[in-house]
C-alpha cells in the first residue's frame, strides 16, 4: 500500500517530506526549544495580565475583528505553504515559487496588521512601558510577530533559491524545515488568540 | 495494518481538511466572545478546549505528525517539551498566584 508514497516522490528529487534526516530532526528540536521559550512569555504574560496600573486593560485595546482577520491571515497562508509543499513534491518548480509568493502576500498582510496595531496602542499611551500587562503583551505578541518576519525573509531566500538551483535535495531540504516553522508559527498563533485576545475582550 | 496513510505524503486535500477544520475552531471561540454566548467560566473553557483540537489539528494536517510515520524521536522531543512546558507554565502561575494571594 505504499505505492503511492513512491510515485508521489519520483516527481521531484527524493525529498524529506517526512522529517526522516538528522536535519529535519535537528530543526524539530530547535523548534521544540522556541515552543518552551513562547510557553515561558504566556506564562510571564497570565501572571502580569492583571496588573494594568490603572491603565487600559484587553477589553480597551483589543479588536476582535482585527484578530480575527490576523488569525485568517495567517491559517490562510499555512494551507497556501502547504501548497507549495504539494507542488514541490510533484516537481513543479513554478507552483512552488507561485504558492511561496501567496503565502508572503498573506504573512506581509498579518505582519502589517500587527504593526498597525501595535502603533495604535503606543500612539493612545498604551505602549510596552505603561503597565506590567502590556509589557508582557509587546513581549509575546511582538516575539511573534518577530519570528514571522524572520519567515518572510526565509520565504524570500527559498523563492530565490528554487528559481536559481532548481528543487534539488538540500533546497527541498530547507524548504521542507521553513515549512515546518511557519506551521509552527501559526501554532503559536492559535494560543496567543486563545490566551491574549479572546480572554481579554471577554465579559467579566 | 497498513492501509492508506494520505498524511504520510501531504496533499491537496490534506491541507484543504486542515484549513476547514482549523477554520471551523477558530469560528466557534471567536463566536462566542463576540455575541457573549456564555457566562465566563464555561466561554473560558470552551476557548481552551477548541484550541486544544485545533493544535491537534495543525499538528496532523499540516506538520503531518501521526503515530505510525513521525520517527519515534520526534514524537519523543515533542512530548517532552510537553512536559518541561506543563511543569514550567503551571509553575509559574501556581507560584506566583499563591504569592499574590499570601501577599493580600
Amino acid at each position: 500500500m505504499n505505492a503511492g508514497h513512491s510515485t508521489a516522490s519520483e516527481g521531484g528529487a527524493s525529498l524529506p517530506i517526512d522529517g526522516r534526516d538528522e536535519k529535519a530532526f535537528g530543526f524539530w528540536v530547535y523548534l521544540m526549544s522556541d515552543a518552551i521559550i513562547f510557553a515561558l512569555l504566556f506564562a510571564t504574560y497570565i501572571v502580569l495580565v492583571e496588573n494594568t496600573a490603572g491603565g487600559p486593560g484587553g477589553k480597551e485595546l483589543f479588536s476582535l475583528s482585527r484578530v480575527f482577520t490576523e488569525t485568517m491571515l495567517l491559517l490562510a497562508s499555512s494551507a497556501t505553504f502547504g501548497m507549495a509543499t504539494v507542488a514541490m513534491v510533484s516537481g513543479d518548480r513554478s507552483g512552488v515559487v507561485r504558492w511561496l509568493l501567496v503565502t508572503f502576500i498573506l504573512g506581509a498582510a498579518f505582519v502589517a496588521m500587527e504593526l498597525n496595531e501595535f502603533a495604535g496602542m503606543i500612539a493612545a499611551g498604551a505602549g510596552p512601558d505603561r503597565s506590567g500587562f502590556l509589557s508582557a503583551f509587546f513581549v509575546l505578541v511582538g516575539t511573534h510577530g518577530l519570528h514571522v518576519s524572520a519567515g518572510l525573509i526565509g520565504i524570500v531566500f527559498m523563492c530565490v533559491q528554487v528559481v536559481t538551483k532548481g528543487l534539488t535535495v538540500p533546497v527541498a531540504s530547507r524548504l521542507y524545515r521553513l515549512g515546518l516553522f511557519w506551521h509552527f508559527l501559526d501554532i503559536v498563533w492559535i494560543a496567543i488568540f486563545s490566551v491574549v485576545y479572546l480572554p481579554g475582550v471577554l465579559d467579566g | 495494518m497498513d492501509n492508506t496513510h494520505p498524511q504520510h505524503v501531504p496533499t491537496r486535500s490534506t491541507y484543504a481538511t486542515g484549513l476547514v477544520l482549523a477554520v471551523i475552531l477558530t469560528a466557534i471561540p471567536f463566536a462566542i466572545v463576540a455575541f457573549g454566548l456564555l457566562p465566563r467560566l464555561p466561554a473560558l473553557i470552551a476557548i481552551a478546549v477548541a484550541a486544544i483540537i485545533q493544535v491537534s489539528v495543525h499538528l496532523r494536517y499540516f506538520l503531518h505528525l501521526d503515530f505510525k510515520h513521525t520517527p519515534h524521536e520526534n514524537l519523543a522531543a515533542l512530548f517532552f517539551a510537553g512536559f518541561l512546558i506543563f511543569i514550567m507554565v503551571i509553575g509559574s502561575i501556581w507560584i506566583m498566584f499563591d504569592l499574590h494571594d499570601r501577599m493580600m
